[in-house]
């Protein structure tokens, strides 16, 4: 937590990351942008896809939509503020000549996302739905 | 944004047919098109989220629901179109840690009115 207070500094002053190490090969930061835009856009899926169980599983229940539809909507949300917070993170690593920072987010995104796909087929299969 | 520019290092491996103007990987292209991919993306979900705001005859607060995610949409377009042009550059600047912030306050601001027209 305290790491990430640090991270979120940074996100805001970016002297701070220029102050420090050496500036890499171009490419590298370019590699690096294009992963932070692939984050984003798999955010931008997320958030999308929130809307769509919204709008195209009307014969679902309220409740049930509309907490797959949040669940959605959330992890969307942490996957954009973590893409600029990993991007920050490598471009710093890679200015000190560090290895690049690992993480877990990868694996629970995935999981989360596993999870959202076998609660639908648990709610199609058990019928949850209005229609009788 | 000039630093990058003034003292980077010079682009390590260049193949020898490389000019001057060019890299080989054709980085600043790859980037420039992952813009644009994330520009239709966002592109998408902003039907989506219009299409979520307009559902009665458009009232008041769905016009304005409506105006805020276009300006939206526009606010991302405007930040990519700056960096595409940043691109253009044989040798173009590390991302402004403003570009990166705005895009990211563009979706962040999605799901937030996604969230608000939800309940």
């Amino acid at each position: 937590m305290i790491d990430f207070a640090k991270d979120l500094r940074l996100w805001f002053s970016p002297q701070r990351v220029r102050d420090e190490g050496e500036t890499p090969d171009y490419r590298f930061s370019l590699a690096n942008e294009r992963t932070f835009l692939a984050w984003i856009r798999t955010a931008l899926a997320l958030v999308g896809g929130g809307f769509a169980v919204d709008q195209f599983l009307p014969d679902l229940r309220w409740g049930v939509r509309v907490g797959m539809a949040l669940a959605l909507l959330a992890v969307g949300a942490a996957c954009a503020l973590r893409a600029v917070n990993h991007w920050v993170r490598c471009e710093r690593a890679m200015r000190r000549g560090e290895d690049l920072p690992v993480s877990r987010f990868p694996v629970v995104l995935s999981l989360g996302v596993g999870l959202v796909a076998v609660a639908m087929v648990l709610v199609v299969l058990l019928g949850w739905t209005d229609r009788p | 944004m000039t630093g990058a520019a003034a003292g980077g290092a010079p682009p390590a491996g260049a193949g020898a047919g490389a000019g001057p103007g060019r890299d080989p990987g054709l980085q600043p292209e790859r980037t420039r098109l992952a813009w644009r991919r994330t520009t239709l993306a966002c592109a998408v979900t902003a039907v989506l989220a219009v299409r979520q705001a307009v559902r009665g005859p458009g009232t008041a607060p769905e016009v304005a629901g409506c105006a805020f995610i276009v300006l939206l949409w526009l606010a991302f377009l405007g930040v990519a179109h700056r960096r595409i042009r940043a691109l253009a550059a044989p040798r173009p600047p590390v991302l402004g840690e403003r570009a990166a912030l705005g895009a990211t306050a563009c979706v962040l601001a999605l799901a937030v009115f996604a969230v608000a027209v939800l309940l």
